[in-house]
């Protein structure tokens, strides 16, 4: 069984399993990854680290990409 | 701090692997930068990778004692000639090099239609990322739409993993994929492949010269409309994989000065490129597949480890596999139609949301960066750039540093002076 992880989204505690990406988690949920200039919601596009449309705030940093980074134990993200 | 190497090469993927396995094998000091968290480029990710994949790991790990690598970080600049800036976890690295090797990949194509900007509609080869990062599509319904080989994989990939998938739309027309299946007969491998895929989508329709003409839904997607020909219908799913074939990732090359032709970087026949020890192979020069990454990768890392006749001995193979290649650009040759999908809102530059109304009565793409904004996001232009190129048939001017977003910090500091060590 691969090892399960505990993290926040949005305020509320999911778990994953390990090798998940934050993006991957955080479409899992059903939410938006960030809201655009024009306040459109948007969500990953190219699931490669270069179209910038899966940046969320990480344990307090904004503009991460989540595409490109793992889900950790007790990790904090926000949509932004 | 600078690090120093004989060869570095930019990009862990096919390419950058052999590129570097290769090198190595001579005895000098090589090193491998990739932005991913592990080796293995667009398409060995994850847990399942095939038996090349695993070949090639094992031959970089028998020659690990000449072999750096460097994960999770990305090239963005070269500070003074001969030394390369990378950012890794917000702090940069500078690596200085004799000899360059840049196997960069490629990346989809993305092109603007009403709705592409919902939550939902993901490239082919992003949602497959995607799911191969921890996405659960078990009992999802997918459309997967675009153009290029990489449809029929993102489909067969889905299915395997539990999503439901209602029809794969290629927008090249029946009578060009006849001739590219004709075509790849005597290619028993690639001949393989395609049918392993097609047995796997079996069941779904599929449809040539059909392309989404709009996506649906309020805030979230919903719905699709596709078109063939006169007929129009719309298909209700949870996702729609939409990619236009790729492009190559030129962008590093470009800034080094090395010479593009036809959106490619131009190779000699030891895969040097304009500028005297840079080197490029895979994707970049073109897009061939993995197989043809990894015997370009071979010849530019023999050539640039001194072993011009081991390279020679891949010419013959590279030569055949480049003829795939240029059958793959023949035969998944984008419809001109496919430029008239904008509306006036739909916007084409994501990151700044600029429309196409607004963008239409631009001259150039740098005139349009100059007055609306386009391609001045974090992006840099990769997503829309791309797609005006197609739309209005702009060029995109001069890559200037940095090729990539990166913290202020790392911009300005000089790198440490300190004389190349003798490391032959
Ligand atoms: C999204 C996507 C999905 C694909 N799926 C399939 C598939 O299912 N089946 C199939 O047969 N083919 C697939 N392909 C095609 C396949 O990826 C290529 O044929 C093959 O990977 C080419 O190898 P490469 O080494 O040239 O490039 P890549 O495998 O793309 O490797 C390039 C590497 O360079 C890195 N890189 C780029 N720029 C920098 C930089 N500035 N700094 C540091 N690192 C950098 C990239 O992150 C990447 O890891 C896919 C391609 C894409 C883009
Ligand atoms: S989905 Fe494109 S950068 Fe993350």
């Amino acid at each position: 069984m691969p090892e399960r992880i505990a993290l926040t989204i949005n305020g509320r505690q999911w778990e994953t399993s390990e090798g998940t990406t934050i993006a991957a988690a955080i479409m899992n949920t059903e939410a938006a990854c960030r809201t655009s200039v024009t306040g459109e919601e948007r969500g990953p596009l190219c699931g490669m680290g270069i179209c910038f449309e899966c940046r969320a705030i990480v344990n307090g940093v904004p503009h991460q990409r989540t595409c490109q980074m793992l889900c950790q134990d007790g990790m904090d993200v926000t949509t932004q | 701090m600078t690090q120093h190497f004989d060869i570095v090469v930019v990009g862990g993927g096919p390419a950058g692997m052999a590129a570097a396995a290769c090198a190595a094998e001579y005895g000098k000091p090589v090193v491998i930068v990739d932005d991913n968290l592990t080796l293995g480029g667009q398409i060995w990710r994850g847990k399942d990778i095939p038996a090349a994949a695993r070949k090639w790991q094992a031959r970089l790990d028998s020659v690990s004692a000449h072999v750096t690598r460097i994960h999770g970080a990305r090239v963005f600049s070269q500070p003074v000639p001969g030394v390369l800036r990378a950012e890794q976890n917000g702090r940069y690295l500078d690596i200085a090099y004799r000899k360059l090797i840049l196997a960069t990949g490629a990346r989809e194509r993305f092109l603007p239609f009403p709705g592409w900007t919902l939550p939902n509609v993901v490239g082919a080869g992003g949602l497959q990322a995607l799911v191969k990062s921890g996405l659960s599509v078990k009992g999802k319904h997918v459309v997967v739409a675009g153009s290029g080989p990489l449809l029929l994989a993102v489909a067969a990939y889905l299915q395997t993993h539990g999503a439901k998938v209602l029809a794969i739309c290629e927008q090249a027309q029946f009578s060009r994929l006849l001739k590219f299946v004709h075509s790849i007969v005597t290619d028993s491998g690639k001949l393989r492949q395609a049918l392993t895929y097609k047995m796997q989508t079996m069941s779904v329709p599929f449809y040539a010269g059909c392309y989404p003409v709009s996506a649906g839904g309020g805030k979230k997607f919903e719905s699709v409309t596709l078109r063939q020909g006169k007929r129009a219908w719309t298909i209700a799913c949870d996702y729609l994989a939409c990619g236009f074939h790729l492009v190559p990732n030129t962008e590093l090359a470009e800034f080094f000065g090395c010479r593009i032709s036809n959106g490619k970087v131009a190779v000699d026949k030891w895969q040097q490129t304009s500028i005297l020890d840079v080197y490029c192979a895979g994707e970049p020069t073109g897009i061939g597949g993995a197989e043809l990454a990894l015997v370009e990768g071979q010849i530019a890392g023999y050539a640039a480890a001194g072993q011009q006749d081991k390279a020679h001995s891949f010419f013959e193979e590279r030569a055949r596999r480049r003829k795939f290649a240029q059958l793959l650009e023949e035969t998944f040759a984008l419809d001109p139609a496919l430029a008239q999908l904008p509306q006036d809102e739909t916007l084409v530059c994501r990151c700044e949301d600029v429309p196409y109304s607004v963008l239409k009565h631009e001259p150039s793409w740098r005139a349009a960066k100059l007055h609306t904004r386009c391609g001045m996001g974090p992006c840099q232009g990769r997503i829309c750039g791309t797609a005006t190129e197609f739309i209005f048939g702009w060029t995109a001017g001069q890559v200037r540093p940095p090729i990539f977003p990166t913290p202020l910090s790392s911009l300005g500091a000089k790198p440490e002076l300190i004389e190349l060590q003798e490391t032959r």
